[in-house]
C-alpha cells in the first residue's frame, strides 16, 4: 500500500471560527494506481493535495493519520516533513509557470536544490529526464524567462520527479493549458508512472473528463467529505453516488473547458464549512434525500474497490 | 468582508500606535496655539531660558517661547503635508490612470514625462523655484512640492490600471458604453482605494520632509513658522554652540514622530489590506 | 539592450535639456529682476566690481533680444562651459567655484550610499520574519528613515561634537592647517567628515533596511518559495533566493532615492559648515548669488543623471530578464 490516509482532518483558521475544509476522510492510494481527485472548488480537494505535502500557514491538522509506505506523515511538523518531501512525496503545483526562480538558470537552480537536500546533482541523468519530456538539454543553461508556458511546465514536471518519488500530488495542472497541450500534459504523467519514475499519482483535477483519460481510479469529493472513489471507468459509466450522477450526467464532450459550464444541472449550493449541517451533507441538493440521510452515512466499500458515502448506494 | 478589515485594523499595532501619534500631534498643532495670548515670534520671556513651568521648551536667544513656536509650527507642518501630499496624488492619479488606462502614444507620452520629472532631484529644483520667489508661503511651497514629488506614485498607479484594465467589470462597462472618465472614476478607482490611500499616506511624509529641508535650507515661508524654520534658526543663531538643545530638539523631534508615524501606520494598513502579511 | 540604452539615454537627455530650459526661464519668468537685486547687493560689496558685472550680465542675458535668440546664446554660453561670474566669489568664475566643492559633497555621498544600501540590504533581509529583530530593531529602522537628515546631523554634532568635544563640527579640515598630503592633513580630513557620512549613512540605512524587510517579505510568499518549500528545500536556499530576487527592486530604488539622498547631502554640509556644493547653495542663497546657484543646480542635475545610468547598467547586470529580453534570445 502506497498511501493510507484515515480520518484525515484539515481546518483552516478564520476570523469567524474554524473552517473544516477537509473533515475526516478515509482511503488508500495503491502502489502504481494513478488515481484522480474531483469535485467543485471548496470540497477540500486542494485542501487535502496540500496537506499531503505541506500545510500552509492558515491550515491546522486536527486529527487523523497518513501512511506513506508504512511510515506516518508528521504533517503539522514542518521540518520533520522535510524528511518526505520531494523523495518520498512530491509535487507538480497548479502554478508550474512562476514555480522556478526567475534570476537563476534552471540547471544551476536544480543543482543548488539538490545539493541542499544532500543529493548529487548527475546531469546526464537530468539530461535523460528532460529528453523524456520533450526538451533539450539546452533549457539548464537558460532563464524561467526564456521558456514558454508549456516548457516551463515540463521543467517543474521533471524537477518534481527527479527523486523518484512514491507519491506524486499533481494540482490542477491542467487548468491553464489549452487542449492539445492537456493531452500532452496527461500523457506524459501516464510515461512517468510506466517507467516507473513515479509510484502512485494523485492527480487533482475538477475536469473529470480530462483526468479520466489517465486515472485508474477516480475519488469524487464533497463539502470535504469523500463522495464516492471507484476505478475510473465504472465511476464514469456506473457511478452510484447522486452528486456523481450530477457530476457526470453534466459533463459536455471530451475537451470542453469545466470553467464554461460549472454545474449547471445541480440545483443550490454546498453547505457552509464553518458550521456544516450533520448528516450527509449533499442532503439539501439531493433528490433521493430521506430522513436517514441526517445520519452520517459511512464510505462502505459496496463492491471491489467501489467507495460510496450514501445509504441509497446500494 | 469591511468588518474583517476592521477586526485588523483595531488589532494591528502597527496601525494603533501611528495613528495614536498622529492624533496626538494634531490636536496639539489644532488647540495648543489657543493657549497662548501671543503670537510664536513675540519677544516674551528672557533670553536662553531653559524649560521651565512657564516655558515648557525654553526660549530662543531672542526670549521667543520655543513651545509656541512648536505648536504653531505644528499646524505648518501639517499643512505643507496635506496640501502637497494631496496635491501630489491628484497629478499621479491623472497621470497614472489616463496612461494606465489609454495605454499606447498617450501612455508613451506621461511615461516619458513621468520620467523626467523622476529623475530630476525635486529639492534642488524647487531651491531654484524658491530662491527666486521674493515672498514665500506655505501655499506656494506646497504648490512646488506637489508638482515636483508626484512620479513615483503615478508610475505606481500606472501599473495597478494597466492590470485592472483588462478585467471583466472594465470590459463590460466599456462595452455598454460609459466614458472614460467615469470607467477610471466608478471602476478603476474605488478597486485600487486602499492602495491610493496608502500613496497618500507616503507623499504626505515626504511633503512634509522637503518642506523641512527647504525651511532649513532659508528657503521656507517668509511669514509665520514652521518646523523647519525653527531649526533653521536655531542653526543659524548658533543654538548648538550655546547648547540651547532645547531650542533644535523639539522641532526635529516633532517632524521626526510625525514622519515615522506616517510611515508605520502605512505599513500597518498595509497588512490590514493584504491578508498575505499579516501575522498569524 | 541597444534600444533600452538609447530609451534610457533619450529620457537623460530630455531631462537635461529640461533642466536647462528651467534654468533659463526662472529668470526670466519669476516676479522680481534678479540682476537688479544682484547688482544692487554688489553695490555694497564690491563698487568696483559692478561695472564688469553689468557688461556680463548683458551678454549672459542679452535681455533686449527677442527670447528665442536669449534662448540660443544661453545654450551656446553653456555649451562653452561659461556659467557666470560668481557674486560671491567675485571675480572666480561659477564653474571653478563648483569644481573646487565637488570632491567634498562626492567624498560624502558615494561612501554613504554604497555603504548603506550595501549593509541596509544585508539588514534588512537578516531581521525580514525573524521575529524578535522584526518587532525590536524595525521601529528603529523607521525612525531613522522618518528623520530628517538636518535634525540627526545636529544632533550628532551636538552629542558627538560640542558635549564629548570627539569630533570637530564645523569645515572639512582644521582651520590652522594648509591643504596637502601631509598625515596630519589627512587625519584632519577624516575627523571632519566622518560626523557628516555618519548622519547621512543612518538616515539612509533605515531606509534601505525598512525597504529591503519588506521586499523579502513579498517574495517569501511567491510561488518558487512555495515551490522550494513543498520540496523540502531549507531555510538558508530558500531565503537566499528571496534576497536574490528582493535586491532587483532595491537598485531601481537606488536611482529612485537619488534625488533624496543628494537633498540630504546638501542639507548634511550646510549643518557642518562642510565645504561642497550644500555650502555653496547656501551661501549663493544669502548673497543673491544666482548664478552660482544655477551652476549648482546644473551640476547637481548632471551627476544625478550620470548616476542613473550607472544604475541602469548595474541594473541589466543584475538582472538575468532584462538582459534575455533585449537580447532577443530564442
Amino acid at each position: 500500500m502506497a498511501l493510507n490516509v484515515t480520518d484525515l482532518r484539515v481546518y483552516y483558521r478564520t476570523l469567524r471560527g474554524e473552517v473544516k475544509a477537509l473533515d475526516g476522510v478515509t482511503f488508500s492510494v495503491a502502489d502504481g494506481e494513478i488515481m484522480g481527485l474531483a469535485g467543485e472548488s471548496g470540497s477540500g480537494k486542494s485542501t487535502l493535495a496540500k496537506s499531503l505535502i505541506r500545510l500552509d500557514g492558515r491550515m491546522r491538522h486536527v486529527g487523523g493519520t497518513v501512511e506513506l509506505d508504512g511510515k506516518t506523515m508528521p504533517l503539522s511538523d514542518d521540518t520533520g516533513m522535510d524528511r518526505f518531501r520531494f523523495r518520498e512525496v512530491s509535487l507538480i503545483p497548479q502554478y508550474s509557470m512562476s514555480a522556478l526562480n526567475p534570476t537563476r538558470k534552471i540547471g544551476k537552480m536544480v543543482g543548488e536544490l539538490l545539493e541542499s537536500r544532500g543529493e548529487r546533482p548527475e546531469r546526464a541523468e537530468l539530461e535523460r529526464r528532460l529528453e523524456l519530456v520533450g526538451l533539450s538539454k539546452d533549457v539548464l543553461d537558460r532563464y524561467p524567462i526564456e521558456l514558454s508556458g508549456g516548457m516551463k511546465q515540463r521543467v517543474v514536471m521533471v524537477v518534481s520527479t527527479l527523486l523518484n518519488p512514491s507519491l506524486l500530488i499533481a494540482d490542477e495542472i491542467t487548468s491553464a493549458l489549452d487542449v492539445s497541450s492537456q493531452k500532452a500534459v496527461a500523457t506524459t504523467l501516464l510515461g512517468f508512472r510506466d517507467r516507473g519514475l513515479v509510484t502512485s499519482m494523485m492527480v487533482v483535477t475538477h475536469d473529470i473528463s480530462l483526468v479520466y483519460q489517465i486515472a485508474d481510479t477516480i475519488m469524487v469529493m464533497y463539502a470535504g467529505r469523500l463522495a464516492e472513489k471507484a476505478p475510473a471507468d465504472v465511476l464514469v459509466t456506473a457511478p452510484r453516488h447522486p452528486y456523481t450522477k450530477q457530476l457526470i450526467s453534466a459533463l459536455p464532450e471530451v475537451g470542453v473547458r469545466y470553467e464554461d459550464r460549472r454545474l449547471t444541472g445541480i440545483p443550490g449550493n454546498p453547505p457552509s464549512l464553518l458550521k456544516p449541517p450533520g448528516g450527509c451533507r449533499f442532503r439539501d441538493r439531493c433528490p433521493l434525500a430521506f430522513e436517514q440521510c441526517a445520519e452520517q452515512p459511512p464510505f462502505a466499500e459496496v463492491a471491489p474497490g467501489h467507495f460510496v458515502a450514501c445509504w441509497k448506494a446500494e | 468582508m469591511r468588518n474583517e478589515a476592521l477586526h485588523f485594523a483595531l488589532r494591528n499595532r502597527k496601525l494603533v500606535v501611528g495613528t495614536v501619534v498622529i492624533a496626538v500631534f494634531l490636536v496639539a498643532g489644532l488647540a495648543g496655539p489657543l493657549m497662548f495670548d501671543h503670537g510664536p515670534n513675540d519677544y516674551v520671556g528672557p533670553a536662553m531660558a531653559p524649560p521651565s513651568g512657564e516655558f515648557w521648551f525654553g526660549t530662543t536667544t531672542f526670549g521667543q517661547d520655543v513651545f509656541a513656536q512648536f505648536v504653531y509650527g505644528l499646524r505648518a507642518t501639517f499643512l505643507v503635508g496635506v496640501l502637497g501630499g494631496v496635491l501630489a496624488a491628484a497629478v499621479g492619479m491623472v497621470v497614472g490612470f489616463v496612461a494606465g488606462y489609454r495605454g499606447g502614444w498617450v501612455d508613451e507620452l506621461l511615461n516619458m514625462l513621468t520620467n523626467i520629472v523622476l529623475v530630476l532631484p525635486a529639492l534642488v529644483v524647487l531651491l531654484i523655484i524658491n530662491a527666486y520667489l521674493g515672498v514665500r508661503s506655505i501655499g506656494v511651497q506646497a504648490l512646488f512640492i506637489g508638482l515636483t514629488s508626484w512620479p513615483w506614485a503615478a508610475r505606481a498607479i500606472r501599473a495597478q490600471t494597466f492590470s485592472l484594465r483588462s478585467r471583466d467589470f472594465v470590459d463590460l462597462a466599456r462595452l455598454s458604453g460609459v466614458r472614460t472618465p467615469k470607467i477610471i472614476l466608478r471602476e478603476i478607482a474605488p478597486n485600487m482605494s486602499s492602495y491610493l490611500f496608502l500613496t497618500f499616506i507616503l507623499l504626505f511624509g515626504s511633503a512634509i520632509l522637503v518642506a523641512a529641508s527647504l525651511d532649513f535650507i532659508g528657503l521656507g515661508p517668509t511669514q509665520g513658522v514652521s518646523l523647519g524654520l525653527m531649526l533653521n534658526n536655531a542653526a543659524r543663531w548658533s543654538a548648538l554652540q550655546l547648547g540651547l538643545w532645547w531650542w533644535f530638539i523639539p522641532p526635529g523631534a516633532g517632524i521626526t514622530a510625525i514622519v515615522g508615524a506616517l510611515y508605520v501606520m502605512n505599513v500597518g494598513l498595509d497588512e490590514v489590506f493584504n491578508p498575505k502579511l499579516r501575522e498569524m | 539592450m541597444r534600444r533600452y540604452f538609447g530609451r534610457k539615454l533619450l529620457i537623460y537627455g530630455l531631462t537635461f535639456f529640461v533642466a536647462v530650459t528651467i534654468n533659463w526661464m526662472i529668470p526670466r519668468f519669476m516676479p522680481g529682476d534678479p540682476v537688479q537685486s544682484m547688482l544692487s547687493r554688489a553695490n555694497v560689496a564690491q563698487p568696483a566690481a559692478v561695472e564688469a558685472m553689468r557688461a556680463h550680465y548683458t551678454a549672459m542675458f542679452g535681455l533686449d533680444l527677442p527670447l528665442w535668440q536669449q534662448y540660443l546664446n544661453f545654450w551656446g554660453s553653456l555649451l562653452k562651459g561659461d556659467l557666470g561670474i560668481s557674486i560671491w566669489l567675485f571675480p572666480t568664475p561659477v564653474s571653478d567655484v563648483i569644481v573646487r566643492a565637488v570632491p567634498y559633497t562626492l567624498g560624502l555621498l558615494i561612501p554613504s550610499i554604497l555603504l548603506s544600501w550595501f549593509a541596509g540590504n544585508r539588514f534588512g533581509a537578516f531581521a525580514a520574519r525573524r521575529k524578535w529583530l522584526d518587532n525590536s530593531v524595525l521601529p528603529i529602522g523607521y525612525v531613522l528613515t522618518a528623520t530628517p537628515y538636518m535634525w540627526l546631523a545636529i544632533l550628532l554634532a551636538w552629542a558627538l561634537g560640542i558635549v564629548a568635544g570627539i569630533f570637530p563640527v564645523a569645515g572639512a579640515y582644521g582651520f590652522d592647517l594648509q591643504a596637502s598630503w601631509s598625515w596630519t592633513f589627512l587625519g584632519s580630513l577624516a575627523q571632519h567628515w566622518f560626523l557628516p557620512f555618519a548622519s547621512l549613512f543612518l538616515v539612509a540605512f533605515g531606509g534601505w533596511a525598512i525597504g529591503m524587510r519588506n521586499m523579502i517579505i513579498y517574495e517569501l510568499e511567491a510561488d518558487y518559495v512555495n515551490y522550494l518549500r513543498a520540496l523540502g528545500a531549507p531555510t538558508r536556499l530558500v531565503r537566499r533566493y528571496a534576497f536574490r530576487n528582493a535586491i532587483l527592486p532595491q537598485v531601481t530604488g537606488l536611482a529612485l532615492q537619488l534625488g533624496v539622498l543628494v537633498a540630504g547631502a546638501l542639507v548634511t554640509e550646510i549643518v557642518f559648515s562642510y565645504p561642497g556644493l550644500g555650502h555653496l547653495i547656501l551661501q549663493a542663497i544669502q548673497n543673491q548669488d544666482f548664478f552660482l546657484l544655477q551652476g549648482t543646480f546644473l551640476f547637481i542635475v548632471i551627476g544625478v543623471l550620470i548616476a542613473n545610468f550607472i544604475i541602469d547598467v548595474a541594473y541589466v547586470l543584475v538582472d538575468p530578464r532584462t538582459r534575455t529580453g533585449m537580447g532577443g534570445a530564442a
